[in-house]
């Protein structure tokens, strides 16, 4: 075999850390994934230099995808500047040497942990979703045996009686995030836990989709324009959440928002989760009303 | 005007450095050397080693030194270390009958050939807060060994039972490969030496719990201590070129046979049944409960209901994992503002439409002020 | 022999970092979105007949724990096994339903699909990938296609095809989520046919 191998500068590790062989056997698991949507394929996930729970699924799916021209944006709860989204960053600054950016549109791929950006993703960008449970039905029937059952039969009545329960006890589906969504009319998938405002998002979406689950060692995708139906009944149908003000400091309607405690009398503002989407309008001379 | 909280950067590096300083304590006390834990807290340095996956005290007392003594995070710098290592190969099956011995004993049999090893125990020692200890006591020389005894004189108790047919046979070597759960994800049900390597990567804490609940009536196998034995064993290794195998060291281990009553089933006669526990270093805690946890974990095959905690493999195979489990409770302190967001708005919908409609009766002033 | 011997130890990547990801890359696009046809640039000089585009992907995405099928030509010159082996350690099995890859040098002559593992309902995922070296790839005509990864529709002519290949991935795409997964190399060229492409009756007006 070849004994050429690029490791990046300084780290001894090999490019994006991942071995090659686990990056084949990522790969052909993304490659099996994006052939049957909304599929968990099981994968032998690596134990990473970083805790489970922190993203290893994500990092194992971007070190496997990322190429030397890649630009890469990391987010948390929107934001590129949480702590764990700069640990991230740095972590494939220090080990692949890419470009990275906090900029949705230069990015060519984005990893994410509860969020779908606000600007409208475009072809040729790949989305990395971080996810904790990727099993929709887990909290269900806890038994992965059941469950594997359950998707090969298509049998997804547990989740509408779920969903129903809700309705009859609440008036509402009590779901709020990670809410379950039907992938090309076959699979139920989970979201991973993005606020089911960011579920339209997945639908038709021009860019791929990858999410990564490290502890449970599953990988599944959506391939760009395919049809995403979040589940919901003709009497119910499915609805965002929607806020009652725009963004503070730059005016947004229609996104998603952070509420901010700014006093212990009551005092709290909204501002957009999406740091990037907020800072690029504000740059664009839009104003919100704490601005 | 309101600022975004910004500098999540700065902020990591300099909880790194406080990290460190805090981690070397007072400077007025002298440095740990890893030679220290290595030699003075063995049990910890083994516990790393077996739940890590990875025979190197050296490395493992590193670990724990970096780690503050926080077993879990050590095994967790262990186990991210022995990924990145090249594999050879497989060695060849140990031979624990041929170990060279440190403690024998079993809780069946009051003599057998070899004899009752006590060895190094805290079994039999006072807990008394040994005061000495503190003042730097040195302690007197051990007695003197008596000869080293002939490993063929020291036969395994279950080969002796075995000979009888009063205990199933070991499983025969069928050749196939072993499945390792580091490679591949466990696919249930598992075989017995991908749910073996689970356990024996599994916390002591949890594995030790499980243990205890088969004995106290959650899925009761009434069980012996055939034997357990501490002490060092060959590790052999047929390299692909050679056809033969060579000698690689030797490794310290602990093992734990647990005999077990079974009533036998349809063409299966009334015998004992096995329990394995196999650890790294002296580790008999650990290697007993592993080796009750084993035992449980076979009800589905020895024909016995599977009704409890330890004896569901699903159960016991997901949640054993010290990384796995802490990763995930501790991820929470991760911010979730945003599927929290997503709650509260939920929360206080419900809110008013639960004040609307208990004001709706009789209170129409209230009702308004609740839209 | 000796020219032959020369060819089986043939150069694999110069960089198989980054070639390999590269490679990849193009593979896992081509499947993203079916029927869209991709450049696949490859310095690779493989033996004949596996073509540098086969070359590159078995290089990309083979290794010890994937058992490889060669079809009849590739099987019949035997540097191309000692090629594949040299390279990526892959085992070369004799059975396509034992296959994880399918190298087809000659894809007139592809065996039926129902011979390569299709998955199972438990596990769709473990069926087999089809890597077809082709001589021409159009989207300009051909079958048309729907489903995930296409934008409205999508057409894919390439050839030399079975003649009976529309019916073979109509009842591929049936059997859905078990089945083959394709991909199809031109000189220089690569495009996906993943089993969600659905196929359906050609737009009157192409889309463009």
């Amino acid at each position: 075999m070849n004994p050429q191998i690029t490791t990046s500068p300084g780290t001894g590790y090999n490019f994006a850390y991942l071995d090659e062989g686990t990056k084949r056997m990522i790969r052909r698991a993304i490659l099996k994934a994006i052939a049957i949507p909304g599929y968990q394929v099981p994968f032998a996930a690596r134990e990473m230099p970083m805790p489970y729970g922190w993203g290893t699924g994500g990092v194992q799916v971007t070190a496997a995808i990322l190429g030397a021209s890649d630009v890469l944006k990391v987010i948390d709860q929107g934001a590129d500047d949480t702590t764990n989204a700069v640990s991230i960053r740095r972590f494939f600054t220090a080990t692949a040497g890419i470009a990275t950016t906090t900029r949705t549109a230069e990015a060519t791929v984005i990893q994410t942990r509860h969020r779908i950006p606000e600007a409208p993703l475009a072809e040729g960008q790949v989305l990395v979703y971080q996810v904790p449970i990727p099993e929709p039905l887990r909290f269900l029937e806890p038994r992965e045996t059941e469950t594997r059952q359950l998707h090969a039969l298509a049998e997804y009545g547990l989740m509408h009686v779920k969903l129903y329960e809700d309705i009859a006890r609440h008036g509402h589906i009590a779901t709020t995030y990670a809410y379950p969504v039907e992938v090309a009319g076959r699979y139920v998938m989970d979201p991973s836990p993005t606020p089911k405002f960011d579920n339209p998002k997945m639908d038709d979406c021009p860019a791929l989709q990858l999410f990564g689950a490290g502890r449970e060692k599953r990988i599944y995708a959506i391939p760009p324009y395919t049809r995403v139906r979040s589940l919901d009944f003709e009497d119910h149908p499915f609805r965002v959440q929607s806020f009652d003000r725009p963004c503070a400091l730059c005016g947004a309607e229609d996104v998603y928002l952070d509420e901010v405690v700014l006093d212990d009398a009551g005092g709290r503002m909204f501002v957009c989760s999406d740091t990037d989407h907020c800072e690029t309008r504000r740059a664009d001379g839009h104003t919100g009303e704490a601005a | 005007m309101y600022v975004a909280v910004k500098g999540g950067e700065a902020a990591i590096d300099n909880a790194h450095r406080l990290l460190a300083e805090i981690r070397r304590g007072d400077p007025a006390v002298p440095d740990l050397t890893v030679a220290q834990i290595r030699e003075q807290m063995r049990l910890l340095v083994d516990r790393v080693m077996t739940e890590g996956s990875l025979y190197d005290p050296d490395l493992a007392a590193l670990a724990l030194k970096q780690a503050r003594g926080d077993v879990v995070e050590a095994v967790f710098l262990v186990r991210a270390y022995r990924t990145t290592l090249p594999r050879f190969g497989a060695t060849e099956a140990l031979d624990t009958g041929a170990m060279t011995l440190a403690r024998r004993i079993s809780a069946t049999f009051k003599d057998l050939p070899g004899g009752q090893v006590l060895g190094p125990t805290f079994d039999y020692t006072h807990r008394l807060v040994d005061f000495a200890l503190a003042a730097g006591a040195v302690p007197g020389p051990a007695a003197e060994a008596e000869p080293e005894a002939d490993a063929a004189a020291c036969p395994r108790v279950t080969d002796l039972l075995g000979q009888a047919g009063l205990l199933e046979p070991s499983p025969p070597d069928d050749g196939a490969p072993v499945g390792d759960l580091t490679r591949e994800p466990v696919d249930y049900p598992a075989d017995r030496a991908v749910r073996l390597q689970g356990l024996a990567r599994g916390d002591e804490g949890f594995i030790l719990a499980l243990g205890y609940s088969t004995q106290r009536g959650y899925g009761r196998n009434h069980p012996f201590v055939g034997e357990i034995r501490v002490g060092t064993v060959e590790l052999d290794f047929t390299p692909e070129e050679l056809g033969f195998p060579v000698s690689l060291g030797t490794v310290d281990m602990t093992e734990c046979q647990m005999i077990n009553q079974f009533h036998g089933h349809g063409a299966v006669p009334p015998q004992f049944t096995r329990g394995y526990g196999l650890v790294f270093g002296q580790g008999e805690r650990k290697a007993m409960a592993m080796a009750l946890v084993d035992r449980s974990l076979r009800a589905a095959e020895l024909g016995e209901a599977v009704v409890v905690p330890a004896q569901d493999q699903e159960f016991v195979l997901a949640h054993c994992d010290s990384l796995q489990a802490t990763g995930f409770v501790e991820h929470m302190k991760l911010p979730h503002y945003v599927d929290f967001q997503a709650e509260l708005d939920l929360v206080r919908r419900l809110r008013a439409e639960h004040a609307a409609r208990t004001a709706e009766p009789d209170e129409p002033t209230l009702r308004e002020a609740a839209e | 022999m000796p020219h032959d011997l020369a060819r089986q130890f043939a150069h694999g990547f110069a960089d198989p970092v980054h070639e390999g990801q590269a490679v990849f890359r193009a593979a896992m696009e081509a499947l993203s979105r079916p029927g869209r046809i991709r450049p696949l640039d490859t310095p690779l000089m493989p033996p004949a007949p596996l073509t540098p585009e086969l070359a590159a992907l078995a290089l990309a995405l083979t290794d010890a724990d994937t058992p490889v099928w060669l079809d009849a030509p590739l099987r019949a010159e035997p540097a191309v096994a000692g090629f594949l082996r040299f390279h990526t350690g892959a085992p070369i099995v004799a059975s396509p339903g034992q296959a994880a890859f399918a190298l087809i040098a000659d894809p007139a002559r592809c065996p039926a699909f129902a011979d390569f593992a299709q998955g199972t309902p438990a596990y769709p995922d473990a069926s087999a990938t089809l890597i077809l070296a082709v001589e021409t790839l159009s989207d300009a005509a051909g079958p048309a296609f729907a489903g995930p990864g296409i934008r409205g529709t999508v057409r894919l002519d390439a050839g030399p095809l079975p003649a009976d290949w529309a019916s073979r991935w109509a009842a591929n795409q049936a059997s859905f989520p078990l089945g083959i997964d394709c991909l199809l190399v031109a000189p220089g060229r690569l495009a996906g046919l993943p089993r969600s492409a659905r196929p359906v009756t050609p737009e009157a007006t192409p889309c463009t």
